[in-house]
C-alpha cells in the first residue's frame, strides 16, 4: 500500500532558498569569529597544554606497584593478575623469601614482574583483582618507546612509576 | 623588430610574474585559508604547527608561525609521494588530465586586468577586444581536464565523477554566460580593462548609487558635483546588476566544482571522483587547478562587478609613471586588486563550510529550470531599462 509522506508547505521566502542561506552564512561567521577573536576556546594544545592536573582520581593510566609508607614490596606474587590479565601482559616469576627474614610469613615475592605496554588495554582488572593492594593504575597515559623492548617494563620501572601509597591496609603487620 | 621583441618581452615578464610571484603563492596559501578559515568555522584549530624547522640548523625549538609555512610543506609531502600509474588505465589520457585541468584556469587570467599601470605598462597580459569570451572559452575548457581523468582512470568512481562534471559544467556555461550580458550592455564593449575604465567613470557595477566629485588625494570635496551624482538610471539598472551578480557568483561555484556543487568529486559519494586514481603531483596539479580556478572566478567577479583595480577617492592614473608615487599608485593598484580578489575567495571558502552538497537532480534542476531563465529574464530586463530610462 502506498505511504504518503507529508510535505511541509513551504512559504515564499523558505521556496527561494536564499534567506535560509544568509542565515546559514551568519551562523558559520559567528564561529567563526568567536574562534578568531578567542572569545571562546575549544581545543587544548596538546604537548604544551595537558589536562593532568583535571584527571579524575579514578582515571586508569598505566598499571604500576606500589610500596606502603614503611618501604615494603606489598606484591606477593600471588599471580592473580597475571591469570586474569585479559590481553595476557603481566609475567611474574615468584622467588621465595628466605626463613631468616623478617618477612618470610610471606613466603613469595616476585622475582621479576613485566607488564608488556604494547598489549596492556588499562582495563584495571589487574587492580581489582590484587588482594595485597599492591597494583595500582596511576596517571601516566603516555607511555611511548621507540623499540618493543623499550615498552616492558620490569619490576624497577613499575616500582618508580608506582612510588608509595599511603593509606593501604597492612595485613602483613608483624603482630599479626 | 625590436619593438616586437619589446613588447614580447614585457608580456613574457608580465605573464611569469603574475603567474610565479602572484598566482601560484595565492594558490597555496588559498589551500592554507581555506584549512584555516574551515578550521574556525568548526570551532577547530587548523593548521598551526608547521613554521620555520629551527630544530634542524641545531637550536632548542621550531618557530610555529601560525601554520603558515604548510603549504610549503604540503608540496613537500605531494612531490615525494610515490607518482603511481595504475596498469589499467589508458596512460596518453591518463597523463594528459592533469595539465588539462590546471592549464585551462590559468591562461584564462590572460585576459584580466590585475592592476592599472606600472612604469607605463598596463598591467594586464592580453588586452583582447575578446576579454570576457576568452575567459568563459578557455575557462570551459578545463572540464576536458576532469572528463579526461574520469574516463582515463578506467575505474567506475572515476567513470562517474567525470559524467557528472561535464554534464554540470555544460548545463552551468549557460547561465553563467548569460547572466553577464547586461555588463555588456550597459558598457558597451567585451574589453575587460575597458569595463574596469567604465566602472572608475561610472561607480561599481555592484553599487546603486555612485557618489562623484570627493576625492582624497588630490584632497577635492565639490558639493555641487555630489549633490548631482544620484543617477536614476544606475539606481534602477542596480536591480538587473545584483540579479546578473547573484547567478554569476553561483554558477561560478558550480563550475569550479566548489562546494555546494563539488559533485564531480564528493567524496562521500565517489570515493575521490575523477582524481580517486592520482596520486602524487598528478593529483596536486587538480588539486590546485581547481584553486586557480576559484582564483581566476573571482578575478572575473571582481573585475565584472567590484570596479577591478579600482581603489575609490584615490586617482587611477598619475601623470608621471616612473616617479615614486607613480610606482606606488602602480602597486597599491595590483595589491587592490588582489585584495578584492582575496575577499571573493573567503566568501567562496566560508560557503563550502556552510552549506551541504546539492543532489544531483536538484543541482540540474537549479541550473536548467531557474538559472538560465532568471537569466534570460534578466537580459531583457536590462535592456528595457536601458532602452526607457533616460540618461
Amino acid at each position: 500500500m502506498a505511504y504518503t509522506v507529508d510535505r511541509p508547505k513551504l512559504s515564499f521566502s523558505e521556496k527561494i532558498y536564499l534567506p535560509a542561506v544568509l542565515i546559514g552564512l551568519g551562523v558559520t561567521i559567528r564561529h567563526f569569529f568567536t574562534i578568531l577573536t578567542g572569545k571562546k576556546k575549544v581545543t587544548m594544545q596538546y604537548p604544551e597544554e595537558k589536562w593532568d592536573a583535571h584527571l579524575p582520581p579514578h582515571y586508569r593510566g598505566a598499571p604500576t606497584l606500589v610500596k606502603d609508607e614503611h618501604g615494603k614490596e606489598r606484591c606477593v606474587a600471588c599471580q592473580l593478575c597475571e591469570f586474569i590479565c585479559p590481553p595476557r601482559a603481566i609475567t611474574i616469576h615468584p622467588g621465595e623469601i628466605p626463613q631468616n627474614d623478617r618477612w618470610r610469613k610471606v613466603e613469595k615475592y616476585p622475582e621479576k614482574f613485566e607488564i608488556d605496554m604494547i598489549r596492556c588495554i588499562y582495563c584495571g582488572l589487574c587492580e581489582e583483582v590484587c588482594p595485597e593492594q599492591a597494583i595500582f593504575l596511576r596517571k601516566d597515559y603516555a607511555i611511548t618507546g621507540l623499540t618493543r623492548a623499550e615498552m616492558v617494563h620490569d619490576k624497577q620501572k613499575l616500582y618508580e612509576l608506582g612510588g608509595v601509597m599511603t593509606g593501604l591496609v597492612y595485613k602483613w603487620n608483624e603482630k599479626k | 623588430m625590436n619593438e616586437v621583441l619589446f613588447i614580447v618581452v614585457i608580456a613574457l615578464v608580465k605573464g611569469v610574474g603574475l603567474l610565479f610571484l602572484v598566482i601560484l603563492p595565492l594558490v597555496s596559501y588559498t589551500v592554507y585559508a581555506e584549512r584555516k578559515v574551515g578550521a574556525y568555522i568548526q570551532d577547530r584549530v587548523g593548521p598551526n604547527r608547521v613554521g620555520l624547522p629551527m630544530t634542524l640548523l641545531g637550536f632548542k625549538k621550531d618557530i610555529p608561525l601560525w601554520g603558515l609555512v604548510q603549504p610549503f610543506a604540503d608540496v613537500f609531502k605531494l612531490l615525494l609521494k610515490e607518482d603511481f600509474t595504475p596498469a589499467h588505465v589508458n596512460k596518453v589520457y591518463y597523463w594528459l588530465a592533469p595539465a588539462c585541468a590546471m592549464a585551462p584556469s590559468i591562461m584564462a587570467l590572460a585576459v584580466v586586468p590585475f592592476g592599472s599601470t606600472l612604469l607605463g605598462q598596463p598591467m594586464v597580459i592580453a588586452n583582447a577586444n575578446i576579454g570576457i569570451l576568452w575567459v568563459f572559452a578557455v575557462s570551459s575548457l578545463g572540464v576536458y581536464g576532469i572528463v579526461l581523468a574520469g574516463w582515463s582512470s578506467n575505474s567506475k568512481y572515476p567513470f562517474l565523477g567525470g559524467i557528472r562534471s561535464s554534464s554540470q559544467m555544460i548545463s552551468y556555461e549557460l547561465s553563467l554566460a548569460l547572466s553577464v550580458i547586461p555588463i555588456f550592455l550597459i558598457c558597451g564593449t567585451l574589453n575587460l580593462p575597458a569595463i574596469v575604465k567604465y566602472q572608475i567613470e561610472h561607480g561599481w557595477l555592484i553599487s546603486p548609487i555612485w557618489i562623484k566629485g570627493v576625492s582624497l588625494v588630490p584632497l577635492r570635496f565639490d558639493f555641487q558635483e555630489v549633490l548631482h551624482s544620484f543617477d536614476l538610471l544606475k539606481l534602477i539598472l542596480w536591480i538587473p546588476l545584483i540579479i546578473s551578480f547573484v547567478v554569476f557568483t553561483v554558477s561560478m561555484f558550480a563550475e569550479t566544482n566548489r562546494l555546494p556543487f563539488d559533485l564531480p568529486e564528493s567524496e562521500t559519494e565517489l570515493v575521490g571522483g575523477y582524481h580517486t586514481e592520482y596520486s602524487s603531483m598528478k593529483f596536486a596539479l587538480f588539486f590546485l587547478g581547481e584553486y586557480a580556478a576559484m582564483i581566476v572566478g573571482s578575478s572575473v567577479i571582481v573585475t565584472l562587478f567590484f570596479g577591478g583595480w579600482h581603489i575609490p577617492l584615490l586617482p587611477p592614473t598619475i601623470a608621471e609613471p616612473y616617479s615614486f608615487w607613480g610606482i606606488v599608485l602602480g602597486l597599491a593598484h595590483i595589491a587592490a586588486f588582489f585584495a578584492k580578489v582575496a575577499v571573493l575567495l573567503f566568501l567562496f571558502i566560508w560557503v563550502r563550510f556552510t552549506f551541504p552538497r546539492f543532489r544531483y537532480d536538484q543541482l540540474m534542476k537549479l541550473g536548467w529550470y531557474f538559472f538560465i531563465e532568471i537569466a534570460l529574464v534578466n537580459v531583457f530586463l536590462a535592456a528595457f531599462i536601458i532602452a526607457i530610462v533616460p540618461k
